[in-house]
């Protein structure tokens, strides 16, 4: 099939387009920096001054993805919005016609960036938490053996957290294609991030629980909680997976609406 | 000159629709969801007002009191010999000690046995010495001495307090007035013993359950013209506690001369938040984060879209003075953000406190001063959020990266302090004092009392700044984004 690019021409030519903007590496550096120095810091700000202390050392140490959601937001929010804001989008629709595949492409594209950054942001906050913790208390006379990154309730909060992020940078590519606007998707994506938990109590205590179900900040960083899980709305796993389709109803409509729209 | 440059960017402003729609949308957001099913209480009318006490103000009262009449002219001393506290266990069944800063055993001299009456009173403190208190509000530390032996001394209206370490040296701590004081009143010995408080999750927050406290007591003379020898001790519980858990038993023994007195509750002004009741009108203004995200957004694009479609150069080359196009821009977009946030927000507060009190919540009263403050605080706050947005727009001339900047350094920090309970609570209250967010601070309505035990965290209403010093933190924000603003204008090429 003359004409029609591959996948894999497509996505070569996206990853070319990733990385020679300068604002990429910058953007994934600071996904790196806030992340993990966010994390150092609320760590250095803990305390736990008695056994039973109740302090949740996964939330602590990786508090920065609280911050590093909104680069990585960005990150997903540029991945198409520059394109949009410079008319690049026309160039690129031209190239490769078929829309679904330029969405793929940049989704791949993106996520293959994002990983590795949020894995270096996310185990480096939480070996830095494992250093910092005991200093401040978290120690097992007070009821914290010493986790190892690889033990269960610390590897998933870890795991997850790589997996938050790049699905939050998903979830701003998929609000960018829906709106069009680089800027004004920026307030969408991170509107649907932070707002959540602020609105929680306008629908009354019955209501406001399930709207913390299906917010995807509250349900994607239960991930990190290694004490109380069972007081959580969602399990760990499933609060993940509401971000999870967040992400990829995101993307369905983001693609829809590009098949459907005029660039 | 400038006036007509003003006129442009108006006329810039509004006939942009996708901008006008967002604002008009911002409005109806912080009112809709002031208007919702905002909080579910379970108050008919007033029956969860708070006690008033002799200001006028709302307080506590409940104590286990110990008492006769004490005449104008008498003196009530004691010796406290031991205060214990106790709470709920863990598992419901029995207790288990701990230590209650704020347990109070003394004596007391009060108007009447209402709830809510004038007095004046001695106490030993579970964690904070010894203190005069008096009529709610009024708090006095006593010096340092490590007394155990307290008295009142009453001389007409007049009420002076003493503590001694031995019961030979006397060492004066205050003295007040309560005017109106009949010529017998109630006096004798209290025992009360306030919510525990513990650290939970990060943060500190309210057991929920009322402590219980024990003192032992000797030495407990009264002096007076008309004391009598064989005067009976009556013990009331004033204000017996209510709640959700089993009412703590209160009780006093009277064993030859050694009283062993058992009380629950506080003496204190009351407060809202995490060991209170009720709901501030800051409730109201849940919708306020979208009003704010939609009208950030929309400044923000003011000054960008200029830069996207290269109107920018039109603009400079019409008015070669290029701080005045940007002052331009930020009067029109001061303005219109403090129009519809002042609309906003003064209706959500006016008709979100109805809707509040419809469903039943308890929402504490405010002077019209104070909620005049509020509204126009908000509405300033709101204002002045954009204004930083424009300027933002400005030095990073992309929308996207000025809308990113200026949501985390305004909506995170006050999620971060305010919704999410991961913070310790000090590092939330820098947040509160050091980033732009510190100018919500004017929704405060609430005052922290440092002898009532209760979390003052900012996710309870209680922020480390005074109302007006939070917004200056803001307006300090926006003339740094305004100077750097100014400064890359003209320094840069557009």
């Amino acid at each position: 099939m003359r004409g029609a690019a591959r996948l894999s021409q497509t996505v070569r030519a996206e990853w070319a387009k990733a990385l020679t903007i300068r604002s990429t590496l910058a953007l994934l550096l600071l996904l790196v920096v806030s992340t993990a120095g966010a994390g150092i810091a609320s760590a250095s700000a803990a305390h736990c001054g008695y056994a039973g202390c109740g302090q949740d050392p996964g939330r602590i140490t990786l508090l920065g993805v609280e911050a590093g959601q909104a680069i990585a937001a960005i990150a997903g929010v540029l991945a198409i919005g520059n394109e949009y804001s410079t008319g690049m989008i026309h160039v690129t629709l031209a190239a490769t016609p078929q829309r679904v595949r330029v969405l793929t492409a940049k989704a791949i594209v993106l996520g293959a960036l994002v990983l590795p950054a949020a894995a270096v942001a996310v185990i480096s906050a939480a070996l830095a938490g494992q250093f910092i913790l005991p200093g401040r208390g978290f120690t097992p006379a007070h009821g914290y053996p010493t986790l190892a990154l690889t033990d269960g309730p610390m590897l998933r909060a870890v795991l997850g957290s790589v997996l938050y992020l790049t699905l939050v940078s998903l979830l701003s590519l998929g609000v960018t294609c829906i709106v069009r606007d680089a800027a004004a998707a920026m307030g969408v994506a991170l509107g649907l991030l932070y707002l959540f938990p602020l609105l929680g109590p306008a629908f009354g205590p019955g209501w406001g629980w399930h709207v913390l179900q299906i917010a995807p900040m509250m349900g994607g960083l239960d991930i990190q909680v290694t004490l109380g899980v069972h007081a959580l709305p969602l399990t760990p796993w499933q609060g993940l997976g509401v971000v999870a389709l967040w992400a990829s109803g995101a993307l369905l409509l983001g693609d829809l609406a590009l098949q459907l729209r005029d660039a | 000159m400038i006036r007509a440059m003003i006129h442009a960017e108006w006329v810039k402003f509004r006939t942009v629709r996708g901008w006008v729609v967002a604002v008009v949308v911002a409005v109806v957001a912080i009112i809709g969801f002031a208007l919702g099913p905002n909080g579910q209480g379970t108050c008919n009318g007033n029956s969860c007002a708070p006690t008033l006490g002799p200001g006028g103000e709302a307080v506590q009262d409940s104590f286990y009191f110990v008492h006769q009449p004490v005449t104008s002219d008498g003196a009530i001393t004691v010796r406290v010999t031991s205060l214990t506290s106790t709470i709920p266990s863990f598992s419901g069944a029995g207790t288990r000690r701990v230590r209650v800063p704020w347990a109070k055993a003394g004596i007391i001299l009060t108007a009447s046995l209402r709830q809510g009456s004038a007095y004046a009173a001695m106490m030993i403190t579970g964690g904070n010495g010894v203190r005069m208190q008096y009529d709610y509000t009024g708090d006095i530390a006593a010096p340092p001495i490590a007394a155990r032996w307290l008295r009142l001394v009453r001389s007409g209206s007049t009420i002076t307090g003493y503590e001694s370490a031995d019961g030979v040296r006397w060492v004066r701590v205050g003295s007040v007035v309560l005017p109106g004081l009949s010529s017998t009143a109630p006096g004798g010995l209290f025992v009360t013993s306030p919510q525990y408080s513990q650290t939970s999750l990060g943060v500190a927050s309210i057991n929920g359950s009322l402590s219980q406290s024990t003192a032992t007591f000797d030495h407990v003379s009264l002096t007076g013209p008309s004391i009598g020898a064989g005067v009976a001790w009556t013990g009331t519980d004033v204000g017996a506690p209510g709640g959700p858990a089993a009412p703590p038993v209160t009780a006093y023994t009277d064993a030859s001369g050694q009283f062993t007195v058992t009380g629950s509750g506080d003496i204190a002004p009351a407060v809202s938040g995490a060991s209170g009741i009720g709901d501030t009108i800051a409730q109201t203004l849940l919708g306020l984060f979208v009003g704010l995200i939609l009208l950030a957004v929309v400044a923000a694009m003011f000054m960008t879209a200029e830069y996207r479609r290269g109107l920018i150069r039109v603009t400079l080359a019409a008015s070669p003075q290029r701080g005045r196009a940007l002052a331009a821009k930020v009067v029109v977009i001061g303005a219109v953000t403090f129009a519809a946030g002042l609309a906003g927000v003064a209706v959500a507060v006016l008709f979100g406190r109805r809707a509040l009190r419809a469903h039943g919540v308890y929402v504490w009263p405010v002077t019209s001063l104070t909620e005049l403050r509020v509204i126009v605080g908000t509405a300033a706050a709101l204002a002045v959020c954009s204004v930083i947005a424009v300027a933002i727009g400005t030095v990073l001339r992309r929308g996207a990266a000025a809308v990113a900047t200026i949501i985390t350094l305004i909506v995170l920090p006050y999620v971060l302090a305010v919704a999410i309970p991961v913070l310790p609570l000090g590092a939330a209250d820098w947040l509160m004092r050091v980033t732009p967010a510190a100018a919500f601070a004017v929704e405060q309505t609430v005052i922290q009392y440092p002898q009532v035990s209760n979390v003052y965290a900012p996710a309870y209403g209680y922020f480390p700044l005074p109302p007006w010093a939070g917004f200056c933190v803001l307006c300090a924000w926006a003339l740094g984004a305004l100077a750097l603003a100014t400064i890359l204008l003209h320094k840069r090429d557009a």
